[in-house]
């Protein structure tokens, strides 16, 4: 002991002080060596899972529960970046147990596609990796997109569905407002495939403008578009009253003569109907022309009655200029080249009577109390600093003023902009749902220098295009080009020729769509030739009636003449063919008064073809499809026949459905269809 | 540790629920005796979306004419309404926007107004969301059933229905239409009306609509029944679960559940 303690003074035992600061020090690393143990064992899953059990006992008998395995539930799906924990809490997403209404175990409702391929955060957004309440759902410093509201939800959806989608109403309706309301005049939208949208509103030029408004009316429009018509789609500018007097100054200024002064107007034209019947006369003129299957006038209920194509007429005859509105009824294309107004064929008659029936439609209120200064050089000059600063070129030609280049933001990823790149207005809830939905419904909140106008929009308008915009994100551009599903683009079909230069004046293309390129407001024509009969085509061309007794928006009546006429036709029958109708489909032979007795049988008894068509004015009273009480001198036999067999093969989206016919059925019902002609004696 | 993490589990859904229901009640004026709806019932919205019309209550008195400045509350579980209590205006009313919560399906609103002599007069709404499914099937009721199936006609698209004889059921018709089978239903619109020996007015969309669309279509025709359609069928599942409980006791039930022959052994 002694010899110990003398050679090696070894250390005595340790005093006090030391074995306390091993005692904190081991006590601090056994602490913080339980502290990751308890995250993980008071993580929010595991308590959820533990609800999940519990409640899976009590309802349902051990299976569930035994079949249940703990712990993170993972979908990694690489190639969509999808890394999503999301199932660990929300473990009942199969809908396994049954009746559970609150979160996290309600069950998925049904979706087109499976969970597992496409993960959580591909349509709900929110932070896929993290597995707690916080982290997964709310905006973090780390992490700013939030889980997304319900009700912008199809935006996930339009992240590869880029063309209208059926199960997707707000979104399509988003999409096509983004169009049709000009926004993608300044701002530039492109798809993932590449493709920018493009504006479907087709806003006038300003080049002639002094032709057709006076100062005082373009004064009060650029005000407050809206005063003049309710569904203006100019947005409102806020100008105050000397900008908008500068702006009227230069429009006036830089507008120079069109074509159309050249036509000279007929006395005739410019006389004041007279005559008792004037005023019927002019109303039953307006209706035949078909003027409100494009225009809507506001009746005194204040309802728009009327189509949404062109603009409203309830105050038309505050805006126009008499001789211009004679001069555009008589050839609108004069006037603007690339209109959507046909060019009706109208006598110097019509014309007087239309355009005073137009000018009666007036509002004295409207610009009793504009006066203004007469404008002088600096306001010129001033209004055209305001329009370009302003950006009206970028929607509306204008003389001496260029279309702006990239004039308002880009709006290709704003789906997931950054929160930090977002200034947003005081007291509002930072999210980038909010925001975007706030800009566009009142874009001068965020201060009043900015520029973007004030659109007219309902609530539920600005939740769609809110949720349109959302679709463009990050994430779709870099999405496998396989997933992602184009929308139809027009082709740039125009029919050549002779007709087509008559179809070009008519605006055919403004209603019907031909071979890909057109509008959707009249039947397709791509295979009218093999649809129609030459000689019904021509007797409905002269006298266009119509085929569907509850149908208001019709084909108006162009005065053609019988040469046109004939050219028209034509050229339909001949260019306009489909494949497959011919006498191979169908042999025309086999049509006789057996085979008719037969369809006629099946069309009243089997199939009740009466509840939707009329083939007997007299019985029938359906009026859902089109009339058939001289289908037989209107329709080609094999047309009828193929349509009767798949009616969507022919016209996508027709309500008539598929009734699965037999081949005999189908050649039955053509012949019986084909015995039903007009009566002789009548137009032709 | 369970019961702990239940109360966690409880108090985080009471504090959620707690956030909607914090501003103060504003003081009535005045009191009724009555609460009637104007408009805004039995609507149809997106799940999570605005209803597309306002609620709009009115409260009356004993003399039945509309009471000014009475407070009318609301309240109905998953609906967000802005504001949730107001008074009524100068003409005895109160608008009140309401937003559908995130699961498909009924929602009960039901609106107060507190009476003079003390406690409440009442009023139950109801309004319902529609989840994708339900969405797609009203795509396709309104493009091809409603012509027929809904009296209500408007310029753009006239009403069939009186012309047709006899008159196909409306899809509110829950009195009706909750009795026929889902398969029943199905059958009915792929095969059309023959197929159960009613109509051949009704025609068959088998070749016209996807199986999905007549899934969906059905879903939209359960949502929007009146009366809605009653619980599901609890006769069967009581037996299903009584079956399942005896099976679970039994060393039958793990054999069962490793050959995974039947559902309820899974």
């Amino acid at each position: 002991m002694d010899d110990n303690n003398k050679s090696a003074p070894l250390r005595s035992r340790p005093t006090l002080r030391e074995l306390a600061y091993f005692g904190v020090v081991s006590l601090v690393l056994l602490v913080s060596l339980a502290i990751a143990p308890a995250k993980n064992y008071f993580s929010d899953w595991r308590h959820y899972q533990k609800s999940y059990l519990k409640i899976a006992a009590e309802r349902q008998s051990g299976t569930l529960v035994r079949s249940f395995h703990g712990g993170i539930h993972q979908t990694w799906i690489a190639n969509l970046g999808v890394v999503d924990r999301c199932e660990s809490c929300h473990v009942n997403m199969n809908g396994a147990l049954v009746g559970a209404t609150a979160q996290p175990f309600r069950k998925h409702p049904p979706i087109p596609h499976e969970i597992n391929q496409f993960g959580c955060v591909t349509c709900h957004r929110g932070q896929g990796p993290a597995t707690s309440v916080e982290e997964a759902h709310y905006t973090t410093e780390a992490w700013e997109q939030p889980l997304l509201p319900a009700k912008y939800l199809e935006s996930g959806c339009g992240q590869c569905h880029l063309g209208p989608l059926e199960g997707a109403p707000k979104l399509s309706e988003g999409r096509s407002l983004l169009s049709s309301m000009g926004c993608v005049h300044c701002h530039n939208v492109t798809q993932p495939d590449g493709n920018q949208l493009t504006p479907g509103d087709n806003p006038p030029p300003l080049t002639h403008i002094a032709e057709k408004t006076s100062r005082e009316w373009m004064y009060a429009w650029i005000k407050n578009p809206q005063a003049y018509a309710a569904s203006a789609t100019m947005p409102n500018f806020l100008l105050n009253d000397q900008d908008a007097a500068d702006i009227s100054a230069f429009l006036m200024a830089q507008s120079t003569p069109s074509a159309a002064t050249k036509v000279e107007i007929k006395p005739a034209a410019a006389a004041a109907p007279t005559g008792a019947d004037a005023a019927t006369e002019a109303t039953t003129l307006y209706g035949a022309s078909f003027c409100s299957s494009c225009h809507a006038v506001q009746n005194e209920a204040r309802n728009l009655v009327g189509g949404n194509f062109g603009p409203e007429l309830t105050r038309v005859g505050n805006k126009v200029n008499p001789d211009w509105l004679r001069r555009w009824l008589n050839n609108p294309v004069a006037y603007h080249p690339d209109t959507r107004m046909p060019h009706y064929r109208m006598d110097d008659k019509q014309v007087a009577l239309l355009s005073s029936f137009l000018l009666a439609k007036k509002d004295n209120d409207l610009l009793a109390n504009v006066h203004l200064a007469p404008s002088t050089a600096d306001s010129v000059a001033r209004g055209k600093k305001l329009v370009t600063e302003t950006g009206c070129a970028a929607c509306h030609q204008i003389n001496g003023v260029n279309p702006p280049q990239n004039f308002a933001p880009d709006l290709t990823r704003v789906g997931s902009r950054a929160l930090a790149q977002v200034v947003f207005a005081p007291g509002m809830k930072h999210n980038l749902p909010d925001y975007i939905a706030a800009k566009i419904h009142d874009p001068r909140s965020f201060g009043p220098g900015l520029k973007m106008p004030k659109f007219t929009l309902t609530d539920s308008q600005t939740g769609a295009l809110a949720t349109a915009l959302l679709a463009q994100t990050d994430r779709a551009a870099t999405y496998p080009k396989e997933l992602i599903i184009s929308g139809a683009r027009p082709s740039n079909y125009h029919p050549g020729g002779e007709a087509g230069k008559l179809m070009d004046d008519l605006r055919c293309l403004s209603c019907h769509a031909i071979n890909g390129n057109g509008g959707d407001m009249a039947p397709d024509l791509t295979w009218e030739g093999s649809a129609v009969q030459g000689a019904w085509l021509e007797d409905f061309l002269k006298n266009p009636n119509t085929l569907r007794p509850a149908l208001i928006r019709r084909m108006p009546k162009f005065n053609l003449s019988p040469e046109e006429i004939k050219t028209l036709a034509d050229y339909i029958s001949v260019a306009y063919q489909g494949s497959g109708f011919d006498s191979q489909t169908l042999d025309t032979h086999s049509l006789n008064a057996d085979s008719a007795a037969r369809g006629k049988q099946l069309f009243y008894s089997k199939y009740g073809c009466q509840s939707c068509h009329i083939a007997d004015y007299k019985n029938d009273k359906g009026y859902v499809g089109p009339a058939l009480t001289s289908v037989g001198t209107r329709l080609t036999p094999v047309w009828t026949y193929k349509w009767l067999k798949d009616p969507n093969a022919l016209r996508a989206g027709t309500l008539m459905p598929n009734f699965g016919l037999k081949d005999d059925e189908a050649r039955d019902l053509t012949a019986f269809l084909m015995t039903l002609k007009a009566k002789q004696g009548g137009s032709k | 540790m369970k019961r702990l993490g239940l109360l966690i589990f409880a108090t985080v859904l009471l504090l959620a629920g707690c956030r909607h229901f914090s501003p103060q009640a504003p003081k009535p004026a005045a009191y009724g005796t009555q609460i009637v709806e104007v408009s805004g019932g039995k609507q149809l919205a997106q799940v999570g979306s605005p209803l597309p019309q306002p609620l709009v209550l009115q409260v009356n008195g004993a003399d039945g004419n509309p009471v000014t400045g009475a407070l009318v509350m609301l309240h109905g579980e998953g609906v967000q309404f802005t504001p949730a209590q107001a008074l009524t205006d100068s003409s005895g009313q109160v608008t009140v926007t309401a937003q559908v919560g995130y699961n498909p399906g009924d929602y009960q609103v039901t609106a107060e107004t507190p009476k003079a002599g003390g406690g409440t007069a009442s009023l139950n709404l109801r309004e319902i969301a529609l989840g994708y499914e339900q969405t797609v099937g009203k795509m396709v009721n309104d493009k091809y059933c409603i012509r027929c199936h809904d009296p209500e006609s408007t310029p753009e698209r006239v009403s069939n229905l009186d012309n047709l004889s006899p008159a196909p059921h409306q899809f509110t018709d829950g009195a009706t239409l909750n009795r026929i089978s889902d398969a029943d239903l199905t059958n009915m619109i792929a095969h059309g009306g023959p197929a159960l020996g009613k109509s051949p007015q009704m025609p068959a969309y088998g070749a016209t609509l996807k199986p999905p669309e007549i899934k969906a279509m059905l879903s939209y025709i359960r949502t929007i029944a009146d009366p809605p359609v009653p619980e599901p069928r609890s006769e069967i599942w009581k037996i299903d679960i009584l079956f399942e409980f005896l099976l679970s006791r039994s060393p039958l039930a793990a054999f069962l559940a490793q050959r995974r022959c039947c559902h309820w052994a899974r």
